[in-house]
């Protein structure tokens, strides 16, 4: 639980700026400034947690950060427009005033079990955000971390996330890059294929190494035998769950997995772990 | 510690209370028969404090420390505003309110919900604010099982303060710190100075129910045969969720008039499709026989896994009210067999 007297008061924010990311304008990443100068400066979350977006009158959602804790002073959320909550947010114009209560959830343990390691991120469609807040965070501690290899796919190059960053990433020689798209395009030199067929191409090596997957639960399904051909480890794979959530304090009930809350546990967790849970997610 | 009281004393503390706080208390209605949790009023009933109805009442307590729906936040919408869409605290004023013969199952119901609440600050402040006075049962029903779940009929957890009968006449008994302070300030008869009676320290055991689902596997449990032959009657309407003491999920909805906003939190149930829909349409639990199984796994394996004992009293209100007939006593002898 984050430390405010009462966890279910969001924090006042401004939103600072509004990028359209897609060419289907289904994703905005929105740049939040805390309003209250103290909790800006103190604010310090882990890749990989959440928080609760909030539109006062329609109410709150969660959604991953996608900026990392080593950008200071911001914070981004990439946010799909596909629910209520996040159709009002959609609308909104620069210097409206919503609310962010968190950080919550565990995430990455980019400061334990990754230190020294080599890191995988596969990634398919917008589950991409909190994997960008990973792989920022991770350039900003690149001696602490072994080879970086980033697998990222969408359908189209019009519906990749932050590809001038991907950009960046590619050229410094600093992640190796195989972005994708699932078929041909005008104008796309890159790679073309699932996920999990590239994934298998590439086949990263496991020793020393840790991956993290996150996309839709059929390129989650595919890509674990990719994996395992290779010799991967469940311990070595992360995942993160979403479910629905009202709370994120692990009261409320919504997004229980058997016996663990995704808000409070998780969202992330290792594929043993997930193995050993009912399939609720 | 506990002082005697006779019935005369009884009833003018009482009285005394109720000129000073909200006193609620079970109440049997003439016509229906049905018991329900009442406010006392200057027409105190005195039969009914002095020999409590017997039966469960119609519905639990929990309203009391949750209530249905409770102001979370207030806000402002008004373009002109400076504050305009910053949540506050409701800033409610919370008076100490007294519930009186309150069944040893509804108030170890408080106790069990106090756990996954312990750092809730809504919850904790209507702990802080509720008396509770409780008096043990004389009488079971057909439907209650109260020591199936690690109660008993003259338990006294989550009670402040209990009323005994003795061989000649009444007792009043202090539990709490809580329940010596409020006797302090509002003293019944001679019981001025009465200390808390030593509660059992730590190392309490768990109910025999609680220790073997702890042991049982989380996944034989979860893919037992039995689920679909449970879910099948089951309407998914929810009662048994509302009416039960310890199911304490809920929602948080924002709701607004003209400029003003208010966001609540409302009680929720498992029982319902919405209760875990994605905004994608993916619902995890979109199935009858999942939601039904969630409940009862929730109760006696997830919740003694996180926290030790079940999360059930054995109050038997959904054995009673359920429209289909099905009992969580079946429940729990099948999930033992697994």
């Amino acid at each position: 639980m984050f430390d405010q007297k009462n966890p279910y008061l969001p924090y006042s924010v401004i939103i600072d700026d509004i990028v359209v990311e897609t060419e289907d304008k289904s994703l905005k990443t929105f740049k939040l400034v805390i309003e209250d100068e103290g909790i800006r400066q103190n604010w310090n979350h882990t890749p990989g947690q959440f928080a609760m977006l909030s539109v006062p009158g329609k109410g709150e959602a969660a959604i991953g950060i996608a900026s990392s804790p080593t950008e200071k002073g911001y914070l981004l959320f990439t946010v799909s427009r596909i629910g209520s909550l996040t159709t009002a947010l959609h609308q909104l114009p620069k210097g409206a005033r919503i609310g962010v209560r968190g950080p919550l959830g565990n995430g990455f343990p980019v400061n334990s079990e990754f230190k020294g390691k080599n890191i995988v991120v596969i990634a398919g469609g917008y589950a991409f955000t909190t994997l960008r807040a990973t792989i920022v965070y991770l350039l900003a501690h690149r001696q602490d971390y072994g080879k970086i290899t980033l697998i990222y796919g969408a359908r189209t190059p019009g519906m990749l996330l932050y590809r001038n960053e991907l950009k960046d990433w590619e050229q410094s020689g600093l992640v190796e890059c195989h972005i994708t798209v699932d078929r041909e395009a005008p104008g796309w030199n890159g790679i073309v294929g699932f996920v999990p067929a590239v994934t298998e191409r590439v086949a990263p090596a496991p020793e020393n190494s840790v991956a993290v997957v996150c996309g839709p639960p059929i390129m989650i399904k595919f890509t674990m035998p990719a994996l395992e051909k290779t010799g991967w480890k469940d311990e070595q794979i992360y995942l993160s769950l979403e479910n629905r959530m009202k709370c994120g304090l692990g009261v409320c009930g919504h997004c229980n997995v058997g016996p663990v809350y995704v808000c409070k546990d998780g969202p992330v967790f290792t594929r043993a772990r997930v193995k050993g849970l009912p399939v609720e997610f | 510690m506990k002082i005697r009281i006779n019935d005369h004393q009884l009833i003018q503390w009482i009285q005394g209370l109720i000129t000073k706080f909200q006193v609620f208390y079970p109440l049997q209605d003439a016509n229906s028969g049905v018991v329900h949790i009442q406010k006392a009023t200057g027409s105190l009933n005195s039969d009914a404090i002095l020999k409590p109805v017997s039966g469960v009442p119609k519905t639990s307590i929990k309203t009391f420390f949750m209530p249905q729906p409770e102001v979370i936040a207030r806000f402002s919408i008004a373009a002109q505003d400076a504050e305009a869409f910053v949540l506050k605290e409701p800033g409610t004023a919370l008076q100490t309110q007294v519930l009186l013969n309150i069944r040893p199952c509804d108030a170890r119901s408080v106790a069990l919900n106090s756990m996954p609440y312990a750092e809730d600050p809504y919850f904790q402040k209507m702990l802080k604010r509720t008396v509770i006075i409780g008096r043990p049962c004389d009488e079971t029903c057909s439907t209650c099982f109260c020591e199936l779940v690690g109660g008993s009929p003259h338990g006294t957890e989550g009670m402040d303060l209990v009323i005994l009968k003795t061989e000649d006449g009444l007792a009043l008994e202090v539990l709490t710190q809580k329940g010596a302070d409020f006797l302090k300030q509002n003293p019944c008869a001679e019981s001025a100075g009465l200390q808390p009676t030593p509660q059992q320290q730590g190392g309490q055991e768990l109910p025999i129910v609680a220790r073997e689902m702890q042991k049982k596997d989380l996944l034989a449990l979860y893919n037992a045969s039995f689920w679909p032959q449970i879910a099948e009657a089951c309407i998914n309407c929810g009662a048994c969720t509302f009416l039960c003491p310890t199911c304490y999920c809920f929602d948080i909805q924002d709701e607004v008039a003209g400029t003003k906003g208010v966001r609540l939190r409302y009680w929720d149930s498992c029982m319902f499709p919405l209760f875990t829909l994605h905004a994608s349409g993916h619902n995890p639990r979109g199935q009858k026989v999942q939601r039904v199984r969630n409940r009862f796994m929730h109760k006696f394996k997830y919740f003694p896994d996180r926290f030790g004992p079940v999360s059930c009293v054995g109050c038997g209100r959904c054995v009673k009210d359920c429209p289909v007939n099905i009992d969580i006593r079946e429940v729990i002898s099948l999930m033992q067999a697994v």
